[in-house]
């Protein structure tokens, strides 16, 4: 089947891997979805209103332009460096807690941004417990105004760096010993390992993470609801609460959508000119123990971390539900965390099969319209969630309308789970599509081409070649689309069937009439459903310490 | 097997998971109104009448684009939400009905209702002024226009203008004293503001009461103020009714209306007279400390106990009418 010279020359490399016809028709089908949306955002632009913009160009856009660039570049700055260099640490060094380290600066991910925004505004406003605790040592002219920029920043550092880590950890821990012993070969003190080598290495990573953290920045519209800085998002819903535009808003989106895809196009040319396959064989990284004041600054740096994104915002919250929520709960809290843990379980697993064909195609020279339609599947992460919750349900209404013209049924696709979890795809493809994207860079065309040769194929390439090296980037991208379900909101208010709620779904019925403390029972039931699957991915990583 | 089941499964299949319980219930209900706040009420109906009622939450916008989208294929009959603009904006765009009944007519003051008939408040909702007596008198304070005054300068904090609640009553200004003055006001608020706006009425009212804190006053609505004092009473933190001796205290409404298309028209309409009714207003407004807008139903001890105050009596569609430039007007005015 294949020439022996192509074993050799490189530029039949797409050659060598099989064609995977199902892969493309799979990755073209999700696009065609994803783009439904996206045109009926685009069609905005047949209505446009031109007094509305004149009024937010003159007094809305130039402030809020500069807000969400700062804030952007901000959080992407902060989580980069606080997310690489966790993982860096637990990756390759032993020191105190290092086991427990390694997950437990995963746990984050579970906790919802809006919930550690309203927390820590809450330590930090009059009658907060940080507050109250300033006034008395006498240093209440120290405390931070979390209710600024830069509060902002802090907040969505705290609640998204573990995009980076995780995914900068799976590239540390896959690259294999063999770089780091070539380097250490040639003269290279630790420090000129990590950034002449591990960094270089691990780009791919570390990049797909800060681009999930920079949509999500972008889209977001909870942290930034309670800290009462003005962003782009904060235009588009003053757009369609306020001026009952929703036009408006759309357009306003459609500029976000445009900005995400510029991102993902520098990303890809720059990655493009790289190949970045593992050095070697997978050997396990012997880690360096640490002594003395590094250890000590190690342990310090990774508790405090911990200590302030997770287990103050956890302890405020069970004094909350301790003190606001007797009686609140229930029976129904079964259903809530069911339907959460379930829908949330669904939605991976539909994504994962998506995302794993996503990285499949990629891997190879792939033709202008695949690439853009891998681009657009990614590309429903960008936009407010309230927004794109419209524009999905635009198209399912129409097609319950045709429905029940031939029928006498009422609603058909748009108030069933199938819509539910359809629309949960369109949303957080971009969230499997990264981890996955990155896994499948690390299996080179060789790897398929001697399967191939030595008659492995298949079901059987599958299981003996891919699965081992892409388990990790796997279990990753559905972990990290789990707890984005579980705690997605706009999209789950408008689109879930009657009846059926979920945890998120009770933290909303209660904060939208600013009733915080009252939601930190759903919010802490929340978060402990979020870490059963990062205790599991915890199990599963495959460094052994 | 007739020809509709078949194709019913066929499109069931289709479907999966798809919903077919939706056209089971007597009543369905989209509301903007808190779960906790409905729920009971619906659950009342029901055990008095044997009408099931179905229901969902969602902010106003989503809910308002969700009908539309649905057009004449929406299962809703009722739309249900927590302020006249939604409503008014609600009518406008053609997803409600007009309803003429006699007993919303008769137990619904005339400025708590839509004109036109397509929707009707069910609670008022009053937006007064709160203080910390240990940091301003109630002598010092007047009307919503006064807190614009220099004398009040560094002691103001308000909510963020993107709430609607502020939306409304700077619309119901503009509807009294026009756009120039209104914005001259808002600007005087901006200027003698002492903390950039909160997020919600609660944290604002938190801030007033806290003796170190700058904010001295503030306006919020009264059922925040019930919800914290019920909890906190010890707080220093006292209720004013602003505009007494003018126009009278902002209010707004939780109220609803019956869609266009609805399948269940006269369940509707018999649900939205029972919600006017005597039973039903304690209710619903006791629920949220909130006042009845039937003026024979006595509002809950607790909120009677702030005493009786004079209510701003233009039309609350106003709010609706005149949100778009109320809203521009704060944005130029730089009230975030």
């Amino acid at each position: 089947m294949f020439k022996t010279t192509s074993l050799i020359s490189t530029r039949t490399i797409s050659g060598g891997i099989e064609q995977a016809p199902f892969a493309h028709t799979s990755v073209y089908f999700f696009a065609a979805l994803t783009a439904l949306p996206l045109l009926v955002l685009l069609s905005s632009f047949l209505d446009t209103d031109a007094q509305i913009w004149a009024h937010l160009r003159r007094y809305v856009l130039p402030q809020i332009s500069l807000n969400t660039l700062l804030l952007t570049v901000g959080v992407a700055a902060l989580t980069a460096v606080l997310g690489v260099g966790l993982a860096w640490l637990t990756a390759m060094f032993r020191f105190p807690g290092v086991r427990f380290f390694a997950w437990g600066l995963m746990l984050p991910l579970a906790m919802p941004a809006y919930v550690l925004a309203f927390v820590q505004t809450g330590l930090f406003d009059f009658g907060g417990a940080l507050r109250e605790l300033a006034y008395t040592l006498g240093l209440a002219d120290w405390l931070p105004n979390v209710r600024s920029l830069p509060g902002t920043i802090m907040i969505m550092t705290g609640a998204f760096y573990p995009y980076v880590y995780l995914l900068a950890r799976n590239a540390f821990l896959t690259q294999g010993q063999r770089a780091l012993e070539v380097g250490a070969s040639l003269g290279l003190s630790p420090r000129q390992a990590f950034f002449r080598v591990a960094l270089p290495l691990a780009r791919p990573w570390i990049f797909a993470g800060v681009l999930l953290v920079v949509m999500e920045t972008l889209a977001d519209f909870g942290v930034v609801a309670i800290t009462g800085v003005d962003t782009f998002t904060t235009a588009i819903y003053k757009s369609w609460f306020a001026f009952f535009s929703l036009p408006t808003a759309s357009q306003l989106a459609c500029l976000l959508m445009l900005l995400a895809l510029v991102l993902l196009v520098l990303e890809q040319r720059t990655r493009k000119a790289r190949r970045y396959l593992p050095t070697g064989r997978q050997a396990m990284i012997r880690r360096q123990k640490l002594h003395g004041w590094r250890a000590a600054a190690c342990f310090a740096v990774c508790t405090a971390v911990l200590l302030i994104v997770f287990v103050v915002p956890v302890l405020q919250l069970s004094v909350w539900a301790w003190q606001e929520s007797q009686g609140e709960f229930d029976w129904r809290y079964f259903g809530f965390a069911w339907n959460s843990l379930s829908v949330s379980l669904m939605a991976a697993a539909i994504v994962l099969s998506v995302a794993w064909q996503i990285g499949r195609v990629q891997r190879q020279q792939v033709s202008p319209a695949m690439n853009w339609a891998i681009r657009i599947s990614t590309l429903g992460y960008a936009i407010p969630g309230a927004v794109l919750a419209v524009a999905i349900f635009l198209p399912m209404a129409w097609l319950d309308t045709r429905a029940a013209a031939w029928l006498d049924g009422s609603c058909w696709f748009s108030g069933s789970l199938v819509a539910l979890l359809a629309a949960y795809a369109i949303r957080f493809m971009a969230v499997g599509a990264g981890p996955m994207q990155a896994g499948w860079q690390r299996i080179s065309a060789h790897h398929d081409m001697i399967s191939h040769s030595l008659g492995v194929s298949g079901f059987a390439l599958f299981r003996r070649v891919h699965w081992p090296l892409l388990r990790m980037p796997a279990l990753t991208a559905s972990l990290l689309v789990f707890v984005d379900v579980m705690k997605e909101l706009p999209i789950t208010l408008m689109m879930r069937p009657f009846g059926w709620d979920t945890l998120a779904i009770r933290i909303f019925e209660w904060t939208s009439e600013g009733q915080w403390q009252q939601a930190a029972l759903p919010s802490l039931l929340l978060v402990l459903v979020g870490l059963l699957p990062v205790y599991l991915l915890a199990r599963q990583r495959d460094d052994k310490f | 097997m007739s020809n509709n089941q078949w194709k019913r499964l066929s499109l069931v299949l289709i479907t999966g998971l798809a919903s077919v319980a939706s056209s089971a219930a007597d009543l369905v209900i989209y509301s903007a109104r808190n779960e906790q706040l409905i729920k009971p009420l619906f659950d009342a109906y029901q055990k008095k009448t044997g009408v099931e009622i179905q229901f969902i939450t969602d902010k106003e916008g989503p809910l308002l684009a969700r009908l539309q989208a649905e057009g004449a294929n929406t299962p809703a009959d009722v739309l249900l939400t927590v302020d006249a603009g939604n409503l008014w904006q609600a009518a406008q765009v053609g997803v409600l009905q007009p309803v003429q009944s006699e007993t919303l007519s008769k137990n619904i003051p005339t400025h708590l209702r839509d004109p036109g008939n397509q929707w009707f408040g069910f609670s008022v909702r009053a937006r007064a002024m709160f203080f910390n007596p240990d940091k301003i008198q109630a002598s010092a304070l007047s009307s919503y226009e006064q807190l614009a005054d220099r004398s009040i300068a560094g002691k103001l904090c308000l909510r963020t203008s993107k709430k609607v609640y502020n939306q409304s009553l700077v619309a119901m200004m503009i509807a009294e004293h026009g756009e120039e003055k209104t914005e001259k006001v808002v600007k005087g608020w901006v200027s003698n503001l002492a903390l950039p706006p909160f997020p919600d009425d609660t944290k604002l009212l938190e801030a007033i009461a806290e003796p170190r804190s700058p904010c001295a006053v503030g306006i919020a609505n009264t059922y925040y103020f019930g919800r914290l004092m019920e909890k906190q009473p010890q707080l220093k933190l006292n209720l004013f009714w602003p505009n007494q001796a003018s126009s009278g205290v902002h209010v707004n409404i939780s109220g609803a209306g019956v869609t266009k298309h609805a399948k269940h028209r006269q369940a509707a309409i018999a649900f939205l007279e029972w919600l006017s009714s005597e039973q039903a207003q304690n209710l619903f407004a006791d629920a949220n400390m909130e006042y009845p807008v039937n003026p024979n139903v006595k509002a809950a001890e607790f909120v009677t106990a702030w005493g009786p105050y004079k209510a701003n009596l233009i039309n609350v569609a106003k709010a609706g009418e005149l949100q778009v430039q109320a809203t521009m007007l704060m944005d130029r005015a730089g009230y975030k």
